[in-house]
């Protein structure tokens, strides 16, 4: 029997552009936007759970504004069978969003859902616990390595000080990392195809939910530094100058 | 109540406890500020945190002797519940990230991540937290009376203890049964300082060009300051060193007084784990290597030539 597997994305600032603040806020209006990296890896571990189990169905998710429906074609490109974008314009905590994934799961019926470790946008690593909370399931963060067979997720993942190998029984959330695999490309086929693919939008109001924070404002905040660069040809000199620096002049080390 | 979950390794309180009780004494809201332990085995750093706090409650329990989100988030959110705590502190760390969003959904509460600034004014919580890979500071309120806030390590000065030491209660707790088996654990000692506690860190990149150089160079720069070793994804990657002393995006966030950086090119996923140390010294061959730009003090030159030396001139 297959899988009806849950891939949560993120539409995120290329990690090469510079950030823009307007108004106190983040503008991404004139930035170049992707699918988060993070999320490319979950993605693609649930397509090779459905290369497995051709009755495996994947459907990628977006909470957030308009734009995200970008993000949800290339996710389409990429493999998944169809997409839901749940649409506003609002700035939402991790939380609430947390909150309409795990509603739209219940619908969905979903099995397993894939979350990016830490989104390269809120810097948040919440997303996937708070899901996991809602729907009541287990949660394995920092995956490294993943194996299904039947109804058994197995797989190791990164903890504090070490490595953990685990087994766990579906339903279950889990959130990646970079280096959980290497993700397939779009080919032009499936570019293609993605056209055609179901996007399906759900109303926002539906859910029933508020933002549980208000966000102020954002500055870009840079910390001066005292950029003395200095040459290193004779290594020996470098390296006097850089004791009597550490030593003396700011007595960081003793 | 203001409820702080202590960080703990091998009996010690961590410098995060001590940093999270100042977060919680400079708060700026009425309520006894107290210290949960949890653990099994941890009647001595119950007694460290009698030090710290206004009251001490403590989970001795041998289910509690290894550590798993569900467990965590239902201990906490459960004495939460019974001391009608207003704020709920948790560490920074990866486990502290991982549980604290189930503690704020069972408490219908906001949840603010890894905060650098934490004030109590006119009648709501508002703090300060990186966004965008730690290149934006964003200032949020919270929009109900309880929140659970998980502390960025070393944003907050480590509190002072007291003199006399607070009451100590034990506590009940009814907990779940994990449902995730762990099958094997592959834990790291390290002799040296953990990396997220210590004043200074050396870290190295690609540009050492092997394991054994590695060894040599980081571990010996590291063995001369008393500091813990980092490594970049990239390093982490090739097999030099273990995953636990990646900083990044994806590793560890420090922010010591001194950052050493060893053949790092400075990534932008690398700089948000670390562009927050006091005072960041590079050495690398590549004048135009990202790392100069965010370095203090930097030398631009071949590290197999300058470590040693440097090594040397510790000595």
């Amino acid at each position: 029997m297959g899988l009806r597997i849950l891939s949560v994305i993120r539409q995120v600032l290329d990690a090469e552009e510079s950030v823009k603040i307007k108004d106190g806020m983040v503008d991404l209006s004139s930035s170049k936007l992707v699918l988060d990296t993070m999320d490319e890896y979950g993605l693609e571990e649930a397509l090779r759970m459905r290369d497995v189990l051709p009755e495996t169905e994947v459907v990628a998710l977006a909470v957030g504004p308009a734009r995200c429906e970008e993000a949800l074609r290339t996710a389409l490109a990429i493999g998944a069978d169809r997409a839901v974008l749940v649409e506003t314009a609002e700035a939402l905590d991790v939380i609430t969003v947390g909150n309409v994934v795990a509603q739209v799961a219940r619908t969905e019926q979903s099995d397993l859902i894939f979350c990016g470790g830490q989104e390269a946008d809120w810097d948040s690593q919440a997303l996937g616990a708070a899901i996991a909370e809602y729907l009541n399931w287990p949660q394995l963060t920092w995956t490294t390595a993943l194996n299904l067979e039947g109804r058994t997720l197995t797989g190791t993942h990164d903890v504090e000080e070490g490595t953990e190998s685990f087994s766990v029984e579906l339903p279950a959330i889990v959130t990646t990392q970079q280096g959980l695999c290497e993700p397939r490309y779009p080919t032009l086929p499936n570019i293609m195809k993605a056209k055609k693919k179901e996007l399906r939008r759900d109303s926002f109001e539906s859910f029933g939910v508020r933002s549980k924070l208000k966000f102020i404002r954002s500055e870009i905040q840079v910390k001066e530094r005292m950029r003395r660069i200095l040459d290193g040809k004779d290594g020996s000199a470098a390296a006097q100058q850089l004791v009597e620096f550490l030593r003396n002049e700011t007595r960081v080390i003793g | 109540m203001i409820l702080i979950v202590a960080e703990h390794s091998n009996g010690k309180l961590s410098k995060s406890t001590y940093e999270m009780t100042q977060a919680a004494r400079d708060l700026g809201r009425d309520g006894q500020v107290t210290l949960l332990v949890l653990g099994s085995g941890v009647a001595t750093v119950a007694t460290q945190a009698a030090l710290l706090a206004d009251q001490v409650l403590v989970a001795d329990l041998p289910v509690l002797g290894s550590y798993d989100p569900e467990v965590w988030a239902q201990a906490v959110a459960q004495i939460a519940r019974e001391g009608e705590a207003h704020t709920v502190l948790i560490g920074g760390s990866r486990s502290g990230r991982e549980y604290s969003p189930r503690v704020a959904v069972k408490l219908d509460a906001p949840l603010i991540e890894a905060a650098i600034s934490l004030k109590f004014s006119d009648g709501t919580t508002v703090a300060e937290h990186y966004t965008l890979l730690a290149r934006v500071v964003e200032r949020v309120e919270a929009q109900a009376p309880t929140v659970v806030v998980s502390i960025h390590p070393g944003a907050f000065p480590p509190a002072p203890a007291r003199p006399e030491a607070a009451e100590q209660y034990d506590v009940d707790l009814e907990l779940p049964a994990p449902r995730v088996v762990v099958t094997q654990r592959n834990t790291i000692k390290s002799k040296r300082v953990a990396l997220q506690d210590a004043d200074v860190v050396v870290a190295g990149g690609r540009g050492l060009g092997s394991a054994e150089a590695y060894a040599q160079l980081v571990e010996g720069l590291a063995d001369q300051l008393g500091a813990a070793i980092g490594a970049t994804r990239a390093v982490v990657d090739a097999g030099w060193r273990p995953y636990s002393e990646q900083v990044g995006q994806t590793g560890k966030t420090v922010q010591p007084k001194l950052y050493l950086a060893l053949g790092i090119s400075g990534a932008v996923q690398h700089l948000s784990g670390m562009n927050k140390s006091k005072l960041v010294v590079a050495i690398n061959r590549d004048r135009e290597a990202p790392i100069f730009k965010i370095a203090d003090y930097g030398i631009v030159g071949d590290v197999k030539e300058i470590v040693p030396a440097v090594i040397e001139k510790l000595k």
